[in-house]
């Protein structure tokens, strides 16, 4: 095949052509390298020095920071975050699995196109603004309560917001449709008459299920999980907006650092540890996808 | 001594029917029919609710949001006549001025990945060189890294570098819409790329010979032929670019100086302090700006399948 670009089979011009190839690649590699790649370096070597008087970063090289994430007051929060983000995964998969099953099982093209853009419409406008949507629903004069204390259910308005809860429902609201959207692709690829085959052999529905639908659709089920759990253990805003002083993440934690009482070395330590846990689940992501 | 075992004949008292285990396999069937009727209709209540009751309730003649009491477009009125009252440090020439600050920042981040996007994305599936799979990597990157990651290490980066050049040469550089948009281009680059290169691989290459055999050189062959049928996907990359770039918050908060707030860290400072029926307006606009947006940008992708053949 030959391609305008690619003169791989067509000899003669084949150097300059690859040459030019690469040349269109260059602008995104040095955009990248020096904004993102560079900056991360950065942060690993800041994590590592001094906090000087005024804010300053400064020398010696000190562990002092990460002494501080794995001691008392931080280590906490690390591990609720990781908690929370687990949790969220999980019922992320809970409810996302049965739609996406939903969705793909639809039997006019139409109707799964359409039942398809219901889930994503929602995701594709504003974080802030959907976040702020539960602000309204979860606060004390809101939605909840006061329908609750009209219907003279609760007397008492109830805590919802600035709690762990609200962040959980926070996490699962904003990233439930990438739990659906990859399990959805699996599920559509799927040939049901391999369900057939299994019930003339015997098995029951729920046999079925376990023994030959879930092991086929889990890449879309392990992509979903890694989609879900990477931006949950980042995440700053929901935390910040729904969680309070009760449902502090590793994201508050950072921007504390950086925009309070500012101490960038640490808040740079607490960047990459999360980095870390990141690395973590896509090397599980990773291994376990090449077992199944 | 081999001994075949010769098969009897199946006597009709052999098989035996587990009347308990064919009722629990109905059973089954029937509560798992029961719940992926059930599980959809909560599922699409759990993710419209949140956003229906937001317009909904922008729209009540009262500051309850629970109970309705009559249409009003009261704080509509409100944020665009500047009358919005109590502790909020709203104003809407504020409101204006970062409307306007993030229309730049997201138009020139676009303009800028848009470009270098589809020039990666051409150069990965036209391009054959060794090391292709380490731009791809390096393009997977800000897909995975944290958000708020990515917006620290920008935040340092910058800091360093200010500082250098404050120390060399005296000059006093601060953080402003130049790191924000820098902030922009380089998570909004892999968008690009991953649209423009799933429209380029659906392309028809034989469009591309044809136009070389007629004569066309490379040059040539880009422009009139590659460029017009992969156009709607450089569309709808940079339409996506745009909209992550007007939403973007956690870079925009982490990097922006004075005077160059954006619309959402505006909002953020609003959403922070409590629940208004204004907020409530301002946040129903966005929405319906951020679907328009998508809409076209999905008209266009839908437009690209149609042409790809």
């Amino acid at each position: 095949m030959a391609f305008s670009l690619d003169f791989s089979s067509s000899g003669g011009h084949s150097a300059r052509e690859k040459t030019r190839g690469r040349v269109l690649s260059i602008p995104a590699v040095v955009w990248l390298v020096t904004f993102f790649i560079l900056p991360l370096i950065i942060v690993i070597v800041v994590s590592f020095m001094t906090r000087g008087s005024n804010g300053t970063i400064v020398l010696p090289l000190t562990l002092e920071h990460y002494q501080r994430i794995f001691g008392p007051i931080y280590f906490p929060v690390f591990l609720k975050s990781i908690w929370i983000s687990l949790i969220t995964t999980i019922l992320c998969l809970l409810a996302g699995y049965p739609l996406a099953f939903f969705i793909s099982t639809r039997k006019s093209k139409r109707a799964q196109n359409l039942a398809l853009f219901l889930v994503i419409l929602p995701f594709w406008t504003n974080f802030l603004v959907r976040t702020y949507a539960w602000r309204m629903i979860l606060g004390t004069e809101g939605t909840i309560n006061e329908s609750l204390m009209n219907l003279h259910i609760i007397t008492q308005p109830l805590q919802l917001l600035n709690t762990q809860f609200a962040v959980l429902i926070g996490l699962i609201y904003g990233e439930l449709p990438f739990m659906i959207l990859p399990i959805y692709t699996s599920v559509e690829r799927f040939d049901f008459r391999l369900v057939e085959a299994a019930h003339d052999l015997g098995a029951n529905d729920w046999r079925a299920f376990w023994r030959v639908v879930v092991p086929l659709t889990f890449p879309g089920v392990l992509a979903g999980c890694i989609l879900v759990f990477i931006p949950s253990i980042g995440a700053f805003i929901t935390p910040d907006l729904l969680g309070g002083t009760q449902g502090l993440m590793i994201g508050n934690l950072i921007n504390q650092q950086f925009h309070g009482t500012g101490n960038w070395p640490l808040g740079a330590a607490a960047s990459v540890v999360m980095m870390g846990i990141v690395m973590v689940g896509l090397l599980v992501y990773a291994r376990v996808g090449r077992r199944g | 001594m081999a001994e075949t075992v010769i098969p009897t004949r199946i006597q009709h008292k052999d098989i035996v029917i587990d009347q308990r285990k064919i009722s629990r396999d109905m059973a089954t069937r029937r509560a798992g029919k029961i719940g992926l009727i059930i599980e959809p209709i909560v599922g699409y209540f759990f993710l419209w609710a949140p956003i229906l009751l937001l317009v909904i309730f922008s729209f009540n003649n009262s500051r309850s949001v629970a109970t309705w009491h009559g249409f009003t477009l009261q704080w509509y009125n409100n944020i665009f006549n500047n009358l919005v009252g109590g502790d909020t440090t709203f104003s809407t020439a504020l409101m204006l001025n970062s409307l306007g600050n993030s229309l730049l920042v997201a138009g020139v981040a676009t303009t800028i990945a848009t470009i270098i996007g589809t020039m990666v994305a051409l150069s990965l599936v036209r391009g054959n060189y060794p090391g292709k799979q380490y731009i791809d990597g390096l393009l997977f990157l800000p897909v995975v890294i944290p958000e708020i990651t990515q917006a620290v290490s920008l935040l340092i980066f910058f800091s360093v570098i200010f500082d250098f050049v404050n120390k060399t040469t005296g000059a006093v550089a601060t953080p402003g819409f130049g790191t924000i948009i820098i902030g922009h281009v380089a998570f909004n680059i892999s968008y690009v790329a991953i649209v423009v290169r799933a429209r380029l691989a659906d392309m028809n290459p034989r469009y591309e010979e044809a136009a070389r055999d007629l004569g066309a050189n490379e040059w040539r062959t880009f422009w009139r032929v590659t460029f017009p049928l992969i156009l709607p996907g450089i569309v709808s990359g940079g339409l996506l670019a745009f909209t992550l770039s007007l939403d973007d918050f956690v870079i925009t908060f982490f990097n922006s100086g004075p005077g160059t707030t954006t619309l959402p860290v505006f909002v953020y400072g609003l959403l922070k302090l409590t629940v208004t029926p204004e907020i409530n307006a301002i946040s129903t606009l966005i929405l319906i700006a951020s679907t328009l947006l998508i809409g076209i940008s999905i008209a266009m992708q839908g437009r690209n399948a149609a042409s790809a053949a």
